[in-house]
């Protein structure tokens, strides 16, 4: 899974880059389910009680349970017994390496884990950052050309490249009813969140979407059609 | 047991309307009376359409039970309301404020605007998710533009469980 840090201010050293590093590295040791040794595996071999919980692990469950709460249950880390916070994990990290940034007195930059962004200021010819939306049908394609000029998250939720990594909650379900949803939110936790319940929910997302204030969206659906929320157009770049 | 409270809020808030519209049909219609059914639309705050409150259950609905649509409209209107549309008062719902404006056609409420209501903060997410319409579609199409970045469904979760760390070795 590519990590991508771009630093654009001419201060910024491989230092910065490397305590982004070290955190995300930090992260994965405490909430990767894929490591045994994880604070979270050990939570769910019942190794270790959730009272006992780190305040970090704390933190993460916290902001779950809130999240299911704010999408109507759509958003769950717990499977089967099993909490996978990995959901809200990744664009809690990708924040909080944002806010190691600018408490490294960096303005310019973009963090991107795997397809989803946090952009801070500008690019480096001093324009606003330019995301493309990649083509759900073709990877190699862009179809939508996004201009984030104030520090805004993008988040990019599909089912095109892995069958069935999103589920819906409600029905066990692998959530299948569209191709993609491209989430922009103030930060990238408020995207990623968004955009993850907001797919599980299908065609409905998109209309939650609108309703959640600061976040805007747009959707493809399996037959190429797409739509989007009513304040999206803002943040497309003029052809 | 926190939506319970909220929905007894909001239950109290469209109580005290509903007494309050009653009222003013005991008035005789006041001076906020206005024709009804020529209702610029409402834009709620921050640019949204006012929004329902799809979650909450049917039964805290202060309207009165609608006429069967078979009963054809009497020229005198015989429901408890007088027609009109009738403005509420800002009500502080604790997570926000909620101002609603009724419209009365035939004696019953037909419509409740939401002319204020909380859509600031995540506890009235909750509450103000509702299906919208959706506005426009277009065919997706290959833009050519230079981009900084792509947003793309990585397999996300997976490739989170997968551990980041392997990723950042790589990235290094």
């Amino acid at each position: 899974m590519p990590v991508s840090v771009e630093l654009v201010d001419p201060w910024a050293t491989a230092h910065d880059a490397g305590a982004v590093f070290g955190l995300l590295d930090d992260i994965d040791l405490r909430f990767s389910t894929y490591k045994k040794e994880s604070e979270i595996s050990e939570i769910n071999r019942g190794k270790r009680s959730l009272r006992n919980a780190s305040d970090a692990m704390k933190k993460i469950l916290d902001l779950s349970e809130e999240t299911k709460r704010v999408t109507h249950g759509y958003f769950d880390i717990r499977h089967d017994g099993i909490i996978d916070p990995s959901g809200i994990v990744k664009g809690w990290a990708i924040l909080e390496a944002a806010r190691l940034l600018r408490g490294r007195y960096l303005l310019n930059f973009a963090v991107t884990i795997a397809g989803d962004s946090q952009v801070s200021g500008r690019n480096c010819t001093d324009e606003p950052w330019r995301i493309g939306i990649e083509n759900p049908f073709n990877r190699k394609e862009l179809i939508k050309v996004l201009v984030l000029g104030n520090g805004e998250g993008v988040a990019t939720s599909g089912q095109y490249i892995r069958k069935g990594h999103i589920y819906n909650p409600k029905t066990g379900q692998t959530a299948a009813d569209i191709m993609s949803i491209t989430v922009i939110g103030s930060d990238i936790y408020e995207a990623d969140r968004f955009a993850t319940a907001a797919f599980a929910m299908g065609k409905g997302g998109l209309a939650f979407i609108e309703r959640v204030s600061g976040c805007e969206a747009y959707m493809v659906g399996h037959d190429k059609q797409a739509s989007w929320t009513s304040g999206f157009d803002r943040y497309v770049m003029a052809e | 047991m926190d939506q319970l409270k909220k929905y007894l809020q909001i239950t109290v808030v469209l109580g005290a309307f509903g007494l309050l519209v009653w009222v003013k049909s005991l008035e005789q219609g006041t001076g906020s009376r206005e024709v009804a059914g020529s209702l610029p639309p409402v834009s709620g705050p921050g640019g949204l359409p006012p929004a329902g409150f799809p979650d909450m259950p049917a039964t805290l609905t202060p309207a009165p039970t609608p006429p069967p649509a078979a009963t054809p409209a009497p020229s005198q209107p015989r429901g408890k309301y007088k027609d009109g549309t009738y403005t509420g008062s800002v009500a502080d719902a604790y997570y926000g404020n909620i101002q609603v404006r009724a419209v009365i056609r035939n004696g019953s409420i037909t419509d409740v605007q939401f002319l204020q209501y909380p859509n600031d903060n995540q506890t009235s997410l909750y509450i103000n998710s509702q299906a919208l319409p959706i506005l426009r579609s277009e065919a997706i199409q290959a833009q050519s533009a230079q981009v900084d970045i792509v947003s793309g469904a990585s397999d996300s979760s997976a490739a989170f469980r997968e551990s980041l760390g392997s990723a950042l070795s790589q990235a290094v």
